[in-house]
């Protein structure tokens, strides 16, 4: 009986999913292993900005605000970091400054949420036009940064056929994405500081009988959040591109929620479903590449976004959102 | 007095919001090294600095009523609309193809034509995210704006495939200018399609506040619960109030491609949809609010150019300009407690962030 119930719990649809993309990869490593290392590589790191978006938006969610305004976030993380790395050429300030601004980003949702009491999707938005109200008045064509974020090579296990190079040679902050997603589900699931955020999530009144006091925990997880979306941004500038265009987020901070979505609101669920949203992109520009796909490639542009439109329809009536979600909470 | 007093209750808070946000913007410009009040004098001559500059405000906020009444009536069903970007660009192209490939038709029957065909796409397009909220219970925030990036692909790729302007010397991607008869033109200063965006607004109100079918929205939108209790069949008012929403939308497109562009072409009408939720806030989701608050962000937008032209100024502090009036429309206790007002009671207020959940 209690094996049953387990199978049936592993038998889910994202678990298939994963199982049928795992069985896709090892056949065309076997036919080809150079494409298809390049194409796990560019999943890597067509994820990387989703998962950590993800993890901002579940930080934030858990602890009952919506944060719609990841997007704003990481595109003014993008471009503070892009302005100190190419002020300064010191790629760890840049690094910095781009968590920082997605913390202050975080703090200011909290602060509208909390103690505004604004609509949370309000005051998303309002953080979405401003970042890129403030990055396009404040952009300039003429400046350059000279370096990135280069891969580091973790020496022995790039060895390993296959896994090795997608998993053990990349650049700082992919492997900080892959990182923070056990440090917070190991947080979140696994530590009193997790409990309590979770609490406030999903019971505020409760959680502050025990004495957790409801509008500081909040408070935290929004700003770690922002923190956690200011990196993603930082990967956009100092790692995956180099430079800053406008606009350049493209909707990534919206498609990290469905991801959160898909992966019900933990971290390794969320980070499955951005290496499927990332494996997703890899496959549709290598085929766009290869010139084995005659379709415009508008409508390869467009994937993304169609498949984020289907999970949201096809998941979000099956999983289940913190209860709390959206509403201030007020002291009796 | 009381009528003084009621007008006041009404403006206070957008027209504080307002000031604060330009005061702000204006610390923004000093900061970056210019003149600000260089800056607001362009802007100023280039809004209002004559006959020309008048149309021209009027022609910037045209688009602007409809996206802020598209975004406006989704409120008052409690919906985002954050799509009325996309729903406004596929009412543009739709426009423009009924507008260049129908030759030979009367104006009286070919601008109205090629507006309703606008309109249509527009009302179609707005419904997907209606029905997706009601079927499957998506929320429309996402899929709205995920809708606004398909939108974007799907007309860049009619402008340079199917639809594209096959003229020798044209290179770049958009459609052939539309015939002389779908224009639509102006009377005197004032463009007709202001007067169309006018009369839409005061349709609106008349919708939500004189009809059954209003009651019905506002309804729903205050309380979906008491709504259902109550016998209304909320699922259809809120696909119905989607359609309504990308319908305007749509039509904001359209009005842009007939009067102002003259054709399709990518890239021409960013931010409209989007400036609509501005509009819809600072107009206190109101239909007739609409009016005065796109006019206003109209004059912002015409007077950037000169603004520009004159102080060097990059024209996108209109926008950081315009993030600062919604952060102060919405969170309006920091006005209320500058202007020492208190909230009233039984204001209608809306919720939207009810979750991922169903409605």
């Amino acid at each position: 009986m209690i094996n049953r119930i387990k199978l049936s719990k592993i038998l889910n649809l994202t678990t298939i999913a994963a199982a049928v993309a795992l069985i896709i990869v090892i056949f065309s490593y076997s036919r080809d292993a150079m494409v298809t290392q390049a194409v796990l590589n560019s999943m890597i790191r067509q994820s990387t900005p989703l998962i950590l978006g993800a993890l901002c938006g579940l930080m934030c969610e858990r602890s009952g605000i919506i944060n719609i305004g990841i997007e704003g976030q990481m595109l003014l993380s993008a471009f503070t970091g892009f302005i100190i790395s190419a002020t300064t050429g010191n790629l760890v300030l840049a690094v910095i400054s781009s968590i920082l601004t997605g913390a202050v980003l975080g703090l200011l949702l909290a602060f509208m949420s909390i103690n505004l009491k604004l609509d949370q999707i309000i005051g998303g938005t309002v953080i979405n036009i401003f970042a890129l109200g403030i990055t396009g008045y404040f952009y300039s064509q003429t400046l350059v940064a000279k370096t990135k974020l280069s891969p580091i090579p973790l020496e022995p296990l790039t060895q390993i056929p296959l896994i090795g190079p997608v998993l053990f040679n990349n650049p700082p902050i992919t492997y900080t994405a892959i990182l923070l997603v056990f440090v917070i589900q190991y947080m979140l699931f696994y530590t009193k500081w997790g409990l309590r955020i979770r609490a406030v999530g999903e019971h505020p009144r409760a959680a502050d009988t025990l004495g957790v006091n409801v509008n500081k925990t909040r408070y935290i997880s929004t700003i770690v959040g922002g923190a956690i979306a200011g990196l993603a941004g930082g990967f956009l500038t100092l790692e995956a591109v180099g430079s800053f265009e406008r606009a350049m987020t493209n909707g990534r901070g919206f498609v990290a929620l469905a991801v959160m979505i898909f992966g019900k609101w933990t971290p390794l669920g969320a980070w499955g479903a951005s290496l499927l949203f990332g494996l997703a992109s890899a496959v549709q520009t290598q085929l766009q590449f290869g010139g084995r796909l005659l379709i415009p490639h508008q409508f390869i542009g467009m994937l993304p976004y169609v498949l984020t439109i289907i999970v949201l329809a096809g998941f979000v009536g099956r999983a289940r959102p913190p209860a709390a979600e959206g509403k201030p909470y007020e002291k009796e | 007095m009381k009528i003084l007093k009621q007008i006041w209750n009404m403006i206070s808070i957008p027209l504080v919001a307002v000031i604060l946000a330009v005061f702000i913007g204006t610390i923004i410009i000093f900061i970056s090294g210019s003149s600000p009040i260089q800056a607001y004098y362009g802007m100023l001559r280039g809004s209002l600095g004559g006959l020309d500059s008048i149309t021209r405000t009027l022609e910037k906020a045209t688009p602007l009523i409809f996206s802020g009444l598209a975004v406006a009536i989704g409120f008052k069903a409690g919906l985002f609309n954050i799509g009325a970007q996309g729903q406004l660009l596929f009412g543009a192209i739709t426009s423009a193809a009924v507008g260049f490939m129908i030759k030979g038709l009367p104006w009286f029957i070919h601008a109205p034509l090629a507006l309703l065909a606008g309109g249509l796409a527009g009302a179609l397009y707005g419904a997907i995210p209606g029905i997706l909220k009601t079927t499957t219970g998506a929320h429309e925030v996402i899929t709205t704006i995920m809708l606004n990036y398909v939108a974007i692909n799907f007309t860049d790729y009619l402008a340079d495939g199917p639809w594209k302007d096959r003229s020798l010397s044209n290179v770049v991607a958009r459609t052939p200018e539309i015939e002389l008869s779908a224009k639509i033109g102006t009377i005197g200063p004032i463009p007709i399609g202001f007067i169309i965006a006018v009369i839409a607004g005061v349709i609106i109100w008349w919708l939500l506040w004189r009809t059954t079918w209003g009651y019905q929205i506002r309804t729903v939108g205050l309380n979906p619960n008491a709504a259902r209790y109550a016998g209304m069949r909320v699922s259809m008012v809120v696909i119905l109030t989607m359609v309504f929403s990308g319908l305007l939308a749509g039509l904001g497109g359209a009005v842009e491609t007939q009067g102002v562009v003259g054709r399709y072409q990518p890239g021409f009408n960013v931010g409209l949809g989007f400036d609509g939720i501005t509009v819809a806030l600072l107009g206190k989701t109101h239909p007739l609010g609409a009016i005065p608050a796109a006019v206003l962000l109209g004059a912002i937008k015409a007077g950037s150019s000169e603004m520009q032209f004159e102080s060097g100024i990059a024209k996108e502090i209109t926008d950081v300009i315009q993030a600062l009036i919604l952060f102060f429309i919405a969170a309006d206790m920091i006005v209320r407690w500058i202007i020492r007002r208190r909230v009233e009671e039984g204001a209608e207020k809306v919720v939207l962030s009810t979750g991922w959940g169903k409605h």
